[in-house]
């Protein structure tokens, strides 16, 4: 059946939501979190949204949640980011561990860890990609040697978002040095603060310093750190990679609001006497019908998946798709401004105190970070559509 | 909030998938080139399974159902290729025929006992096989009036496409009857909805002609569809569709929902056919080049699809033209 007027349930939900996030949102713009006032900043904000029920709304209320069912998540998530609210520095714990604590973590390590991720208590990195195993994640080097009841981790990971000042860090690592690719492999959760981790930031395109690389030197953690069984974290893994590329890293709400920013800019400098041409008119409009298009296609993929049904290889198109959008979206933005695009925030003529090159920078990194966009086109072609692996 | 179609949906949507496949292989769709341009008894058919039906009440024999469950089998339309008008007459003239007080029509177009076809305002100046249709829903100055098939005059302007007989329509209103109460903005709506509708049935076709063709084909002793190159074009279509499906039934839903409005209608019938036709314009595209020379020839069946997608990306407004009335309805 397809009703898709919202029920009045749900709109009270939406209500209920959005008065909060105004009545709650911070006087001020708090500083970016990839700085270390920033971090903390907004690890202050993962508070507020906490102690109000509303930092995770999708989890079970026994952790913090408020047990929102998709259609609710989804709403939230309109309304969080149209509400003009700080973003989200616990994004990579929420939205890419929780999902795997949730289907292979032990009682203990979900009670544990869990409520401490929803609160803001502990901010999570995550430590997958090394300095040969980028898109080839396979190719995985650090070494995690069982000794007794610990595990000794030599090894490196690098491009860690949040890296820098981040409490814990998921990691990949290899457990069994026989194995090779997919196999002896482990999902293992680091504390940041365990002997032998060192951390060194990266200076990132946008010149803020919260990517960082980690090196382990004989660090050594608890077995129980483990999640899911030894050996299995290629599995475990993957089974969250699914989310990451498609409904969790990304709701529809983020690129609703920035499609009508981008409105809303474009309106704006027409009323003060710029030009736009119908070329750049067009751009402006088929950002916005490419945020609806991303909208209705995640309440079908949602209606979907309601039903009982999983989300499988698909969500490598919802990956490219959004990507794709954030980052035309922010490209005609800087073609809107024109000159005034390259102007920093402290610039005297700069718009939006320099929010669209901000945003235009990050952007670029949509298609390459949780999987390159070449890597999902493979997967795509492979596994939706059937082609020949080689 | 529910966005899934129902197993009874599916279940028609199959049944009309199955038919065509039966019934309109590319080898009918060219025989019908050369005879009136119809398929031998898929009208009749395809009036049994109740796809003419849909969209007319139960007053007039119909089945009293909405766009929404008429959206998808249309699509398979476009999949199918089928030539003759099935969109125009079970999509806009059937409930215009009903919604304008004429029963009697409305009654035979339902059963599919009558083919009809549309002429309407600006995305409509070429009407689709008039010279076979009995009757035909034209729109005059704003209004939309039932037109019998012998008081008009035709003016062939023959299309890329061989399935697409078009031509311009003369006649004079006062052999005409006037469909009062029926909305000429709602019909071209319906027009505009069951174009994109058909447009995103041809991508699908197209990809999936040449995902077959690419897996099977070998050259430097691997299949063609092995390369990146050629994987990656394909995911991009596949792209394409995925997310414009979504938008297009949306559009349908929106057309019979209380709670949009006739702007939030438009809007949105436009922003499915700006991206349906973007779809299929791309599926051509890289149909074509993944096919190879094979599939620059009249022999080879792509070309069906082809010259399908080129006709309707444009039929019932491009993509520039319905992107320009989501701007203005942006208010930029």
């Amino acid at each position: 059946m397809i009703d898709l007027d919202l029920s009045p349930r749900y709109e009270a939900f939406r209500d209920e939501c959005r008065t909060w996030l105004l009545d709650n949102k911070p006087d001020r713009a708090l500083e970016s979190m990839d700085t270390p006032g920033g971090f903390e900043q907004h690890r202050e904000w993962e508070r507020v949204l906490f102690d109000g029920g509303w930092s995770v709304p999708a989890w079970p209320a026994v952790y913090g949640g408020r047990d929102c069912d998709l259609m609710e998540w989804l709403i939230y998530e309109e309304e969080y980011w149209s509400s003009g609210v700080p973003g989200r520095v616990s994004a990579n714990g929420v939205s890419l561990l929780a999902p795997t604590i949730f289907n292979f973590g032990t009682t203990e390590q979900r009670d544990h860890f869990l409520p401490r991720m929803a609160a803001g208590t502990d901010i999570w990195a995550q430590g997958w990609s090394e300095p040969d195993a980028g898109s080839d994640l396979a190719a995985i080097k650090t070494r995690a040697i069982r000794d007794g009841d610990q595990f000794v981790i030599n090894g490196q990971k690098t491009w860690c978002s949040r890296g820098a000042w981040a409490d814990w860090i998921f990691c990949i690592v290899r457990t069994d040095a026989d194995a090779e690719r997919h196999r002896g492999l482990t999902y293992l959760l680091v504390p940041a603060d365990a002997p032998g981790l060192e951390r060194r930031p990266i200076g990132r395109l946008d010149g803020e310093p919260g990517f960082a690389e980690i090196f382990f030197d004989d660090c050594r953690v608890s077995v129980d750190n483990a999640l899911g069984e030894e050996g299995q974290g290629w599995a475990v893994a993957m089974a969250a990679a699914g989310s990451e590329r498609g409904l969790n890293l990304r709701s529809p709400g983020r690129f609703m609001a920035a499609a009508e920013r981008l409105r809303v800019l474009a309106t704006e400098l027409q009323s003060s006497g710029d030009r736009i041409d119908c070329r750049l008119r067009d751009e402006v409009t088929d950002a916005w019908i490419r945020s609806e298009a991303y909208r209705w296609q995640t309440y079908f993929t949602a209606s979907r998946l309601m039903e009982g049904d999983e989300l499988g290889s698909e969500a490598s198109l919802m990956k490219v798709f959004w990507s794709e959008m954030d980052l035309e979206l922010h490209a005609t933005a800087m073609r809107l401004l024109g000159d005034r695009g390259e102007l920093a925030p402290d610039a005297p003529d700069s718009v939006d105190r320099g929010a669209w090159l901000d945003g235009y920078v990050f952007a670029l990194s949509g298609p390459i970070y949780a999987g390159t966009n070449e890597i999902q086109r493979n997967i795509i072609a492979e596994r939706v559509l059937g082609l020949p692996r080689r | 909030m529910r966005f899934s179609f129902s197993a009874e949906q599916d279940m028609f949507r199959d049944t009309v998938r199955d038919l065509l496949a039966d019934r309109c292989s590319p080898g009918a769709i060219r025989a019908s080139w050369d005879e009136d341009g119809r398929v031998a008894g898929l009208w009749a058919a395809l009036g049994e399974v109740g796809l003419t039906a849909v969209l007319a009440p139960e007053s007039v024999g119909g089945l009293a159902m909405k766009e929404i469950d008429l959206v998808r089998p249309i699509e398979e339309v476009g999949y199918a290729g089928v030539p003759e008008p099935l969109a125009e007459h079970a999509g806009v003239a059937v409930p215009a025929l009903a919604e304008g007080g004429s029963p009697g029509l409305a009654e035979a177009a339902a059963a599919g006992e009558i083919t009809c076809s549309i002429g309407l305002g600006a995305g409509g100046r070429y009407v689709l096989a008039a010279e076979i249709a009995d009757l035909l829903v034209m729109e005059r100055s704003g209004e939309l009036y039932a037109v019998p098939s012998g008081v008009i005059t035709l003016t062939p302007q023959p299309s890329v496409d061989q399935s697409r007989r078009l031509c311009e329509v003369d006649f004079d209103v006062a052999d005409a009857t006037p469909l009062v109460g029926a909305d000429p903005g709602v019909a071209s709506d319906r027009a505009v909805l069951f174009a994109a509708a058909q447009c995103l049935g041809v991508a699908r076709r197209l990809l999936d002609a040449t995902v077959e063709y690419v897996g099977t084909r070998h050259q430097f002793g691997k299949p063609v569809g092995s390369y990146q190159a050629v994987k990656h074009q394909l995911s991009d279509v596949r792209i394409a569709t995925e997310f414009a499906a979504p938008l297009v039934y949306r559009a349908a839903w929106s057309i019979a929902a209380e709670s949009t409005t006739t702007l939030d209608r438009r809007r949105d019938v436009s922003m499915a056919k700006a991206v349906a036709s973007d779809a299929v314009d791309r599926a051509c595209r890289v149909a074509l080049q993944c096919h190879g020379a094979i599939g620059y020839t009249i022999e080879y069946d792509l070309q069906l699809w082809l010259k399908r997608g080129w006709a309707l990306s444009s039929a019932w407004g491009d993509a520039r033209f319905h992107r320009d009335r989501v701007s203005e309805s942006l208010g930029i």
